[in-house]
């Protein structure tokens, strides 16, 4: 009985993960792809730059610097809308999930929430530490802006930060709950959360800087603008995540007869 | 993450908390789910940029945008 109430959530969790994707693509559409291509213009510009300085330099052919100029596998339109849809429907089906399975884990365990309020939390938490804090150290670069030799070493310096993240954040609710009969929940709160920004703030200072992937000369208005763009797409991912979840999760809850919800929440309907 | 810990202000008299589930319920969901998610989520992030399963560039191109988009590292 409790396989299929994890199943069913489940279910609602790549369903609302679904949904909030949709919603994070139209963000990323119209507030994503203007800095974007303009992004690519920039990169364009230097490319052919470069190319001319170095077509002015005997020996040089064109062909050697040519890495800006490469023929696209996908053309821009085509990036833009299906190739962009696919990524961040991937992105929030797939997180959906397993912030779903959180939820299954928390529900119940982290105090007297209702499933409504624990869907939120779980979302607030998700986007804290998979996106925000890991932001915060290595924020999203637009195209154009990162050297292609590095790729690597930022790309698992990115990874590492999520997981380090997300597990200081389970040991700060953790904490925080031994914490509470002795401080009460408030307090237990504060320092539990104080702890979480001091070790990360430690992590921040230790873990190695990304100073080479912005090239001198990038506008910064444009990096600015597509950094908050992208900050929109996850805000508004997690938000609609957290609220569609809560809504499906507190019907589902409510027609489970093991769990005593509020009186006030209707009857719902039997949900499978 | 730490901000679950927070009760009082959402408790009222009314609200009990809910059942939890048992965790042997949720752990092969989890494990299975987890790592298919895990997969997915790494052609979106990362595939064809730091470490390639496949060659080419046609998974990168066709999730660029999103991967910028997303806080990933591209390129």
């Amino acid at each position: 009985m409790y396989g299929s109430t994890v199943r069913s959530l489940l279910v609602r969790g790549m369903l609302a993960g679904l949904i909030a994707g949709l919603l994070a693509f139209a963000v990323a559409y119209v507030a994503g792809e203007p800095p974007v291509n303009g992004s690519i213009a920039v990169e364009e510009a230097q490319a052919a730059q470069e190319a001319q300085e170095a077509g002015g330099h005997a020996g040089h052919g064109a062909a050697a610097p040519a890495g800006g100029e490469e023929e696209e596998a996908v053309s821009r339109p085509v990036q833009s809308t299906f190739g962009l849809a696919t990524g961040v429907l991937v992105y929030g089906v797939a997180l959906g999930g397993i912030a779903a399975l959180a939820f299954s884990f928390v529900l119940g365990r982290v105090g007297r929430f209702t499933p409504r309020a624990t869907a939120a939390l779980t979302a607030a938490a998700a986007f804290t530490t998979v996106y925000l804090v890991p932001f915060l150290k290595y924020p999203a670069t637009p195209p154009a802006v990162g050297n292609p030799d590095t790729i690597g070493k930022r790309t698992t310096l990115f990874f590492l930060m999520i997981l380090l993240s997300v597990l200081l954040g389970i040991a700060a609710v953790i904490a925080g709950r031994r914490l509470a009969p002795r401080l009460g929940n408030w307090n237990a709160t504060l320092v539990a959360a104080a702890g979480f920004v001091v070790v990360t703030g430690i992590a921040f200072a230790v873990l190695p800087d990304n100073d080479d992937a912005i090239k001198p000369g990038f506008p910064a208005a444009l990096l600015w603008e597509f950094r908050l763009a992208s900050l929109a797409v996850q805000a508004v991912l997690w938000a609609a995540f957290g609220l569609v979840f809560g809504a499906l999760a507190q019907r589902l809850l409510a027609a489970r007869p093991a769990a005593a919800v509020t009186p006030a929440d209707r009857t719902a309907p039997s949900l499978g | 993450m730490a901000e679950a810990v927070v009760s009082a202000a959402v408790s009222t008299p009314s609200v009990a908390v809910p059942a939890s589930l048992p965790v042997r319920a949720v752990l092969p969901w989890a494990f299975f789910v987890g790592l298919l998610a895990l997969i997915a989520l790494y052609f979106v992030g990362a595939e064809q940029g730091a470490t390639s399963l496949f060659a080419g560039e046609n998974v990168h191109e066709w999730v660029h945008d999103g991967r910028h988009l997303l806080g990933f590292p591209c390129h």
